[in-house]
């Protein structure tokens, strides 16, 4: 059999969705970032709202994310996407508005900005990539960083007395009565990550309806920051991220799942 | 028939912004302008014309907003007062690196800190010399009356879209608050159209996507982004310098003076005036691009020149950069939130270019 008689639209299974644009990524080989990506792409693709979506870039690895994602995109300043994405949706109710954030851009330097948006209910989706690490500026402590964790900042592990707790983000943005839809997910098998784009199409349909914010959280390894094999870096999460960080849905339709 | 009503500095701003067709105001109370977001909120422009007022949860949010709102083509504002200016400077550099057009106003106050709520004139430099990171300007436009503040709602907005660019409103506690009778004209359309070359509307089907950023990682190609940047900011210099003379003609002394100092000033030239000193006026209307031009065509005329500000000499340096040594140049002014009476500018006239 020749390789012509392979390539037929009856046979594709898969393909690339033309929201992700042709670029090459810029991301580690390994990392979830590239993944998380196509997930949301492919949702938008699907509800077929790519002329109707906004998306807001944060300042973190995927502060290009507007050079991969084909949707009309603008770049926020350092944790401040959520106010970005705020004042898009007052000005245009009707468009689909989201933003692609970091645990330091979410979790740390945007926590008034990410708590405040929640609150006030804003009918907006915000995709929020957790990997415990400053990736994009070498691997520092982020807030989510777990206790003992090494990184440059921390590099005899993180001390929870001198440097605080791991903070859960999500858990808190959940308690909001602003937010509608709150899960957390992961990328690192295909099992996760087919859940992980349901979750994704659940948050913006949850948008569709003006229920009010919507999140989801992907926990994401950083083998770069975590200084491992991309392989070693995703079994090392299991072990250790998801303890702390477990899978699953936290509120769904307003009302917290399993006495959150 | 003529719309006239009395009002303050800040409501006039607010109704102003509304009138001029306005899709968004996002703001942080602080005294003395927290009037403006008060009056909106009053006002219901959302009933009135659809425009949208959100109080934010800082001022950093607010300009943040104000970022959003401007990415995708809309007329959006925010206002507040030195301190919240302060705190906003990182997205105002941001709105000028991705050119996007906003209005900004600060109803500045006594500093630096906290300082005091009472009117000053301190936060010049912030303003005209880019308080934020990186070369970049603000179009800077001072109101000396309270119609003045209705008025530079349109011409803010008009210039912001005009050059793609933030127009800051630097106004102080004084004009905000002060009552005057005010002209209103007629309730400007709120708009329709975008321009699809650089507005964030969703991607058209068939056309590229566009993206709002003031990154770029490529150091050449930032070096031809701050060009273009500088280029647009010389035609603005050539174009839209404003200023009002008065009573320039005879004068032999001149007060370079903005905003509510301005307005003492005018009182200091005819108590000068009656002693028999001839003084005038320079009022710049645009803080930047500042007016260098008449000043060094007026300065040769004069016996001297006095920069009245409410700050320790901020705008001096300007006259001064604009004229050079040939004429002897003063700066005399009160801080801290001390407004100058008029006897006192002119004593300090006579003390400074006069007896000295
Ligand atoms: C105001 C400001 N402070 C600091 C930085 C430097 N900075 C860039 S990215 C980053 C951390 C990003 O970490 P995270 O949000 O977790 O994203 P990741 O790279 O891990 O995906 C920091 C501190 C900045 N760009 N702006
Ligand atoms: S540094 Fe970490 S988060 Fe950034 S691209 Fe590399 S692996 Fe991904
Ligand atoms: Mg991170």
């Amino acid at each position: 059999m020749d390789i012509k008689d392979i390539i037929k639209p009856e046979n594709l299974v898969y393909q690339k969705t033309p929201l992700m644009t042709d670029k090459p990524l810029s991301y580690c080989p390994g990392c979830g970032h590239g993944t998380a990506h196509r997930i949301v792409m492919e949702v938008i693709e699907e509800m077929g709202i790519q002329s109707e979506t906004i998306g807001v870039a944060p300042v973190g690895c995927s502060v290009l994310a507007y050079d991969f994602m084909n949707v009309d995109m603008v770049g926020a300043s350092h944790g401040r996407a959520p106010a970005v994405a705020t004042g898009i949706k007052r000005c245009w109710p009707e468009k689909f508005v989201y933003t692609y954030q970091g645990d330091g851009d979410l979790a740390a330097i945007g926590t008034a900005e990410t708590i405040h948006a929640a609150n006030r209910g804003e009918n907006i989706t915000i995709i929020f990539i957790n990997n415990g690490i400053y990736g994009m500026t070498g691997g520092q402590m982020a807030p989510t960083t777990l206790e003992g964790m090494k990184t440059s900042t921390s590099p005899y592990g993180r001390e929870l007395k001198s440097m605080g707790n791991p903070l859960k983000m999500t858990e808190l943005l959940a308690q909001l009565p602003g937010t509608c839809y709150v899960t957390r997910q992961s990328v690192h098998s295909p099992r996760n990550v087919r859940r992980a784009k349901k979750a994704v199409r659940a948050a913006f349909e949850s948008q569709k309806e003006n229920k009010g914010l919507s999140l989801v959280e992907i926990v994401s390894n950083c083998n770069s920051g975590w200084k491992m094999e991309p392989v070693a870096s995703n079994e090392w999460m299991v072990e250790h991220m998801f303890p702390f960080y477990p899978l699953g849905d936290i509120k769904v339709d307003g009302k917290l799942v399993n006495n959150q | 028939m003529k719309e006239l009503r009395l009002m303050k500095g800040n409501e006039a701003v607010a109704e102003g912004a509304i009138r001029a067709g306005a899709d968004g105001y996002f703001g942080y109370p602080i005294t003395p302008q927290s009037e403006v977001m008060e009056y909106l909120m009053a006002q219901q422009p959302e009933k009135r014309t659809g425009m949208v007022v959100l109080q934010a949860e800082s001022e950093v949010a607010a300009i943040n907003m104000v970022y959003g709102g401007a990415s995708t083509g809309k007329k959006v504002m925010t206002s507040s007062s030195s301190p919240g200016m302060s705190l906003m400077q990182e997205g105002v550099s941001y709105l000028a690196g991705a050119e996007l057009p906003c209005l900004l106003l600060n109803v500045a106050r006594g500093g630096p800190g906290l300082g005091t709520i009472q009117p000053a004139q301190a936060d010049y430099f912030q303003s005209v010399k880019g308080g934020g990171h990186g070369d970049y300007n603000l179009i800077v436009l001072a109101p000396s009356s309270v119609q003045e503040m209705f008025d530079f709602a349109f011409l803010g907005f008009e210039l912001a879209f005009k050059y793609r660019n933030p127009v800051l409103i630097l106004s102080d506690g004084l004009i905000g608050q002060m009552m005057e009778k005010v002209e209103l004209c007629e309730q400007m359309p709120r708009t329709t159209y975008f321009d699809r070359s650089w507005t964030l509307t969703g991607k058209p089907d068939g056309q590229e996507r566009n993206i709002v950023t003031s990154l770029d990682l490529d150091a050449s190609r930032q070096e031809i982004h701050n060009q273009h940047l500088q280029e647009k900011y010389r035609k603005c210099k050539e174009t839209e310098v404003r200023y009002e003379l008065i009573d320039t003609d005879d004068a032999e002394y001149l007060f370079v003076a903005y905003g509510s100092s301005a307005r003492i000033c005018q009182k200091a030239i005819q108590l000068g005036r009656g002693e028999g000193i001839k003084i005038g006026l320079l009022r710049p209307i645009t803080l930047w691009p500042f007016p260098a031009k008449p000043l060094v065509e007026l300065a040769p005329k004069m016996k001297g020149i006095l920069s009245v500000e409410q700050s320790a000499g901020q705008m001096v340096e300007d006259v001064r950069l604009s004229v050079g040594c040939g004429v002897h140049i003063e700066h005399y002014g009160r801080m801290g939130g001390m407004i100058p009476t008029p006897e006192q500018v002119l004593e300090n006239l006579k003390k400074l270019l006069i007896t000295k």
